[in-house]
């Protein structure tokens, strides 16, 4: 065995000789090729906005504001990976997101303030609560029908987007309902919904200190199987990489600063002066931004840690195998819709506290755009392969074609065309690379 | 690799008490009679070869023992117990394990998550130990196949030849009292075949009881104690292999001829 293994590392080093510096990094460094294209192609199109709306894009500001902006299609987008990766799609979110929000709304702008009282805490967490069950219990009945009487999740779903609209609809009679509690507004991300400068700070140093502890975990864990090591400059070069990545990410949101009066306010609030020339307090991380990074760490962990996600993954593989392997396929396929619903009345309750209301046609469209950044980012719609990361600088990317085009006062009409024509040249490309790699 | 209970097996040769009987077993896919009242058993440390031609229900016949198909009618007994296997799970918890003909491998996930599928190594935190579940198959695939050095990539970049070893060490690896070969060397190079042959003689030593299902008459001659023909969903018989010739097994097969002597139930046609 031991002859066998070395033998493998030779071989590599036989063919290293030819590569290019950038080759020989990225298979050291183990990491996926289509991750490593993905940040290549984002950073063409920030550089390539910045030109293009002349200095504008790549400022903290934009910046801070693009990433609340993705913040809802990215949460969702994990949970779409999981659906599309079991060979399924869910075409309902979007209406999902608009029944879910108007329930959640409805609950605490009208029934639950005249048993608790406007103002109690009990009013948002319950329509809360409320509104993560209607998701997954949506979910369960969609990936029900889907797995136990075998009818396409395209048509379930395509059923879906019909009907959560419709219900979204008759809750409120098509009315705007608003407004709602002001604790619960926090988590849309308003100017007032952040961590502030010094938490973002500490979540970074957290980060960073996170990517090294798994690290370290991950060379202990070889170590102790014997198994061959990735060159320890590789593993250093990761850690750096990941930890300049994020600090230099909290120090661009630090940057951004709260607007003159509301930075006025909390100064008078703490009893600070207030100078002539003002003062620049960093408004720090956006509340959603916070939830969709916690979100893809734990869908993350679900989709490569948990053995629901391996078999997720082995069902989109092969589903006879799968069966034939003892999973119990039906019942898996149901809690990806299930994860899938809870992950829409996230995004329904961010979206709601952001808008400060719920409207009827709330979520319109959000199935696409979910859809596209999981696509984007290397999901394959046959099944079977996906990432979450993936569908995270996906939405990342689709966001940033959008916020971009709109920097550029480019009409809505050839933003859509834009954002339509990438989608396929992102799956084009991606389809020719992986038929690269079964030649 | 397998350590064998053999409390269960320990008579040496054939027991009394077969270790698998497939009673009266019956299948059909809409109008297609595949399987059509077919009775076979099986003793521990014995291999009984199940031929025929293309279509004639082998296949069939085996997954209704490993859960994959459910029998129209018909009784399974494990150890004189009459048993019900409604899924994969319930076999593999009866000590069934089975190469399928067509691997059944998820093609987009490595070796190790193959061999394991369903039966995961977890931390003691409950999480994927996929580290551990890589040094297992290492170990393993050193025994079975030495050449096998790709831990890492899905199996569909694998060989023919090399996936069949995953399909093999998934079988063999988890203690099995029963195993279903169904034609485990189609894929196989001479050196891989001669391999697998050998593993079959040290697992029928262990005290297995093994369905073999094949198509190289040598093989079986070579391997089997008993030899069950089918032709078209029906049992010719089941015979003794040092009781026939190679040619009378094939006149079995082809044309249900039953060879003198044979002592089994009457076929289509009496010699
Ligand atoms: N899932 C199915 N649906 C319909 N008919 C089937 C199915 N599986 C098998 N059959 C039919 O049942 C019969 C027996 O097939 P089976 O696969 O058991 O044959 P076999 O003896 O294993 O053949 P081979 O040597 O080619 O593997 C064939 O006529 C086949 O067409
Ligand atoms: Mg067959």
């Amino acid at each position: 065995m031991t002859d066998a293994t070395a033998a493998a590392p030779a071989a590599d080093r036989i063919d290293r000789g030819r590569d290019s510096a950038l080759t020989r990094l990225r298979t050291a460094t183990e990491i996926d090729p289509r991750m490593f294209g993905m940040l290549l192609a984002l950073a063409v199109i920030w550089i390539g906005f910045h030109f293009l709306t002349g200095g504008t894009f790549l400022t903290s500001r934009n910046l801070w504001n693009l990433s609340v902006q993705t913040a809802t299609v990215a949460i969702m987008a994990t949970g779409m990976v999981l659906v599309i990766v079991s060979r399924n799609i869910d075409l309902s979110v979007g209406s999902m997101l608009g029944a879910v929000g108007m329930a959640m709304a409805l609950l605490q702008a009208e029934i639950l303030p005249e048993w608790f009282g406007f103002g109690s805490p009990l009013v948002w967490i319950i329509s809360l609560i409320v509104g993560v069950i209607m998701g997954a219990a949506i979910g369960a009945f969609q990936g029900a029908i889907v797995a136990y009487a075998k009818v396409p999740s395209f048509i379930v779903t395509l059923g879906g987007l019909l009907v959560w609209r419709g219900v979204a609809w008759r809750l409120a009679s098509g009315r705007t309902i608003a407004p709602m509690d002001s604790t619960f507004q926090l988590l849309g991300g308003g100017s007032r919904g952040t961590i502030g400068g010094t938490a973002t700070w500490l979540v970074a140093v957290v980060g960073c200190a996170g990517i090294v502890a798994l690290l370290v975990a991950g060379r202990r864990r070889r170590q102790k199987y014997d198994f061959t090591l990735r060159p320890i400059w590789a593993d250093i070069a990761i850690g750096v990489a990941g930890c300049v990545a994020v600090l230099g990410i909290a120090a661009v949101i630090n940057s951004y600063p709260m607007p003159v009066n509301l930075a006025r306010n909390y100064a008078e609030e703490r009893g600070m002066e207030w100078p002539e020339e003002g003062l620049t307090i960093p408004l720090g991380l956006a509340n959603p931004v916070l939830l969709m990074v916690a979100v893809a760490i734990a869908m993350n962990f679900v989709a490569t840690r948990l053995r629901f996600g391996r078999y997720v993954f082995a069902i989109g593989g092969n589903p006879d195998a799968a069966e034939l392997g003892g999973i119990k396929t039906r019942w898996t396929v149901v809690k990806t819709f299930m994860v899938m619903g809870i992950l829409v009345a996230i995004a329904a309750a961010v979206q709601i506290a952001r808008l400060n209301a719920a409207t009827s046609g709330l979520g319109t469209l959000a199935e696409l755009y979910v859809i596209a950044a999981a696509v984007i980012g290397g999901t394959s719609l046959a099944g079977g392969i996906g990432s979450i990361p993936g569908a995270i600088l996906g939405a990342l990317v689709a966001q940033s074609l959008q916020s971009g085009m709109v920097l550029m006062g480019v009409d809505a009409p050839i933003q859509d065309i834009v954002v339509g024509v990438v989608l396929v040249v992102a799956v084009a490309l991606d389809s020719a690379y992986r038929r690269r790699l079964e030649t | 690799m397998t350590t064998v209970d053999t409390s269960t097996t320990d008579t040496t040769g054939r027991s009394a008490q077969p270790l698998v009987e497939l009673r009266d077993i019956r299948v059909a896919f809409g109008g297609v009679h595949a399987v059509e009242g077919v009775s076979v058993d099986l003793h521990g440390g014995e291999i009984v070869a199940l031929v025929g031609g293309n279509g004639a229900g082998k296949t069939t016949l085996i997954r209704t023992l490993s859960g994959a198909h459910r029998a129209d009618s018909g009784e399974i007994h494990i150890n004189g117990e009459h048993v019900t296997i409604n899924n994969p799970r319930d076999a593999r918890d009866l000590g069934v394990e089975t190469i399928y003909q067509t691997l059944a491998l998820a093609d987009n996930v490595a070796a190790p998550a193959n061999i394991f599928l369903g039966r995961e190594l977890l931390t003691r935190w409950g999480t994927l130990n996929d580290t551990a579940m890589q040094d297992a198959t290492r170990k393993l695939m050193a025994q079975l196949n030495p050449r096998f050095t790709n831990f890492v990539s899905p199996v569909a970049s694998l060989s023919g030849g090399q996936r069949q070893s995953v399909a093999i060490a998934r079988a063999v690896h988890f203690n099995a009292r029963i195993l279903i070969m169904d034609e485990p060397t189609a894929a196989l190079g001479p050196a891989e075949t001669e391999q697998v042959r050998q593993l079959i003689r040290q697992l029928k030593a262990a005290g297995l009881g093994i369905f073999l299902i094949s198509h190289d008459i040598h093989d079986v001659f070579d391997l089997a104690d008993r030899i069950s023909v089918m032709l078209q969903g029906r049992l010719v018989a089941t015979v003794n292999k040092n009781d026939v010739t190679l040619d009378e097994v094939l006149a079995m097969i082809i044309a249900g001829k039953l060879p003198g002597g044979a002592s089994s139930e009457p076929g289509p046609e009496s010699p």
